[in-house]
């Protein structure tokens, strides 16, 4: 059954052109991340080679100043990048689902206590409030950079979902299931929220692209664990060893492409499922 | 006169909000900032004494006294705009190094966010009419990929092909050191040339907000009845788009308008950063890097009360352009 639902949510976006190219570079991705040990010729943190070596035929993007090779640490990175921001778009989306249902559901007081909460966490300029959290957080690992980019990046979703709640809480199929005699949770998650799972996707697609931005921006300004590769620590390796001025401009170029590439996929993914819930932008085949 | 009544407690009570919550962040935090500040110190080879510890204590919030007082002192600071001393910038207070920033950033950020709105705006619109044609895919398509690039990453590319390569632009700086800030057109000319980078990046990836913004509305709008009423009345085509649908689509855009500065603020600082530009970002780069705590703190109230005001102030714009909410 769930599995008949997602392959024809699968199927749907698919049709979408621009989706397609999406999901294809996506799996790419996915596929570099999982065998990255396969793909990678050299050790990422190994420093067996001779520093601030510019591209040839053994290192493909050049060494770090300690004398890593790039290629290698730009496919481990993969792993660490695609984690991030899958976990904080998932943490994102949760918050987001959670608040937005409850405010949706319980018009009144609850409802305006938690918009009001929500347009507050809306107001407040995401990377310097992630900045300002991740910098009082001492311990850097990789969680931290999860956690506060979670907690911070659910906002917008929520904001959608309550009033897709709202409007669906007075529908005649949720009055007659809760004059059937069916509890709230089940009224909740049974009847009103599969009827809004486009926009759950939606809200966590575009947590998780905001989610690549947030990681690579922490850890752009040293807030990352020192210890784990992921594309924003290499950007932050590269500029503390002014990669610039020594004309390592690959070192910079790679990484950052990377980002662009998961980033550009997850918002082609979104165009198609913008199209699920909104028909009138679909496109005409 | 109703909505703006709610509109004005609603921006009172939301200001407090942020200020309060400004109060709230550092002492919440596992770990003290203090302890992190002394440990600073000493790592520094400082002796640190009884009187020094209480100074620093005291500044960052994490006195003896309950936290009733502290609220009442850090109300009272805020209102006299005393920020106590950062690590940073040992010889000025925060609120001046603050005071000599905000008008590099104001007019930095300004700018940007109304070229990339214009462009943007008028790129969706014109998406959003030739809508499933080449044009429209080549816009959509493109705006997705310049709108995947971290503004810092843009910064450094940029930086190195038209700064380091070709010295085209200023490597960093807001002006040319051995100058001070002043208003004779020389300075103003070489302010505007050292803030062309800066800006081209931070525009360059906040256009595509707009665009998608701009093309759904439009997308939504042309499928109302009175678009189909002026093609029946035979109406030109530029006229219709121009002044039927991009009228009306344009009012979503400008509720976002003031929720986008977020994004813009926050592509800011990363991007100040890397050119050294003599803001705010800058300073919250620096602040960052030298777990600076009293600056920090400060920049963040700054970010906050200043998101607070201009979302208001868009508000009220609002109000005067969609008559509807007026009822």
């Amino acid at each position: 059954m769930t599995l008949r639902f997602a392959g024809r949510a699968l199927a749907t976006l698919w049709s979408n052109g621009k989706a397609r190219i999406g999901l294809v570079v996506i799996t790419m991705i996915v596929v570099i991340a999982v065998f990255a040990p396969l793909i990678a010729p050299h050790s990422p943190t190994a420093t067996s080679f001779p520093p601030y070596r510019n591209p040839d035929s053994v290192n493909w993007f050049g060494t770090t100043g300690n004398g890593q090779d790039v290629f290698s640490q730009v496919i481990y990175g993969t792993r660490i990048s695609l984690l991030v921001c899958l976990a904080s778009g998932a943490m994102a989306t949760v918050v987001a689902v959670t608040l937005g249902l409850i405010a949706g559901y319980r018009p009144g007081l609850v409802d305006e206590l938690l918009s009001f909460v929500n347009n507050l966490v809306l107001v407040i300029p995401g990377i310097p409030l992630m900045i300002i959290l991740a910098a009082y957080v001492q311990a850097h690992s990789v969680w931290t950079i999860v956690l506060v980019v979670g907690f911070t990046s659910w906002a917008t979703g929520a904001r959608v979902i309550r009033s897709q709640a709202s409007t669906l809480r007075t529908r005649e199929f949720v009055t007659s299931a809760v004059f059937s005699g069916e509890r709230l949770p089940r009224v909740v998650f049974r009847e009103i929220l599969p009827n809004m799972t486009s926009l759950v996707a939606g809200s966590f697609i575009a947590a998780a692209t905001a989610a690549v931005l947030a990681e690579a921006s922490l850890e752009f300004l040293g807030l990352g664990s020192p210890a784990t590769v992921s594309w924003g620590t290499i950007l932050y390796a590269a500029q503390q060893q002014n990669a610039l001025l020594t004309g390592q401009w690959v070192l910079i170029l790679t990484p950052g492409l990377a980002i662009v590439l998961l980033m550009t996929s997850f918002t082609l993914i979104n165009f198609g499922v913008d199209a699920l819930s909104n028909p009138k932008l679909r496109e005409k085949s | 006169v109703r909505y703006l009544l709610r509109k004005a407690v609603l921006f009172v009570v939301t200001l407090w909000a942020a200020i309060t919550l400004n109060f709230a962040l550092p002492r919440l935090m596992p770990g003290s900032p203090v302890d992190a500040a002394l440990g600073k110190l000493a790592s520094a080879g400082v002796p640190i004494t009884n009187a020094e510890r209480n100074a620093i204590e005291v500044e960052l919030g994490v006195p003896h006294a309950s936290w009733f007082v502290q609220y009442g002192d850090y109300l009272r600071n805020i209102a006299t705009f005393k920020f106590g001393t950062s690590y940073s910038f040992p010889s000025q207070t925060v609120a001046q190094t603050i005071r000599t920033a905000l008008p590099w950033t104001l007019v930095l950020v300004g700018v940007t966010t109304i070229v990339a709105f214009v462009i943007g705006t008028l790129l969706g619109v014109y998406a959003g009419w030739r809508r499933g044609t080449r044009a429209d895919e080549s816009v959509t398509i493109g705006a997705t990929f310049f709108g995947a690039f971290p503004p810092f990453w843009l910064g450094l590319l940029l930086l190195y092909l038209l700064a380091f390569k070709y010295n085209w632009f200023p490597i960093k700086g807001g002006y040319n050191p051995g100058t001070s800030p002043n208003w004779s057109p020389s300075f103003l000319g070489d302010a505007a040339k050292h803030s062309v980078l800066p800006a081209v990046t931070l525009a360059i990836t906040l256009l595509s907000g707009w665009v998608f913004g701009m093309r759904n509305n439009m997308i939504n709008t042309l499928g109302e009845d009175y678009i189909t009423f002026a093609e029946a009345n035979g109406l030109r085509a530029r006229t219709i788009a121009l002044l039927y649908a991009a009228r009306n689509a344009l009012l979503p855009n400008i509720t976002a308008f003031g929720l986008s500065l977020g994004g813009v603020v926050g592509g800011s600082v990363l991007v100040e950063g890397v050119y050294s530009y003599p803001g705010l970002g800058n300073l919250l780069y620096i602040a960052v890097t030298n777990h600076d705590f009293p600056l920090m703190q400060a920049l963040f109230l700054v970010y906050t009360v200043s998101m607070v005001v201009a979302i208001f102030v868009v508000d009220l714009l609002y109000v005067r352009l969609d008559p509807r909410v007026r009822q």
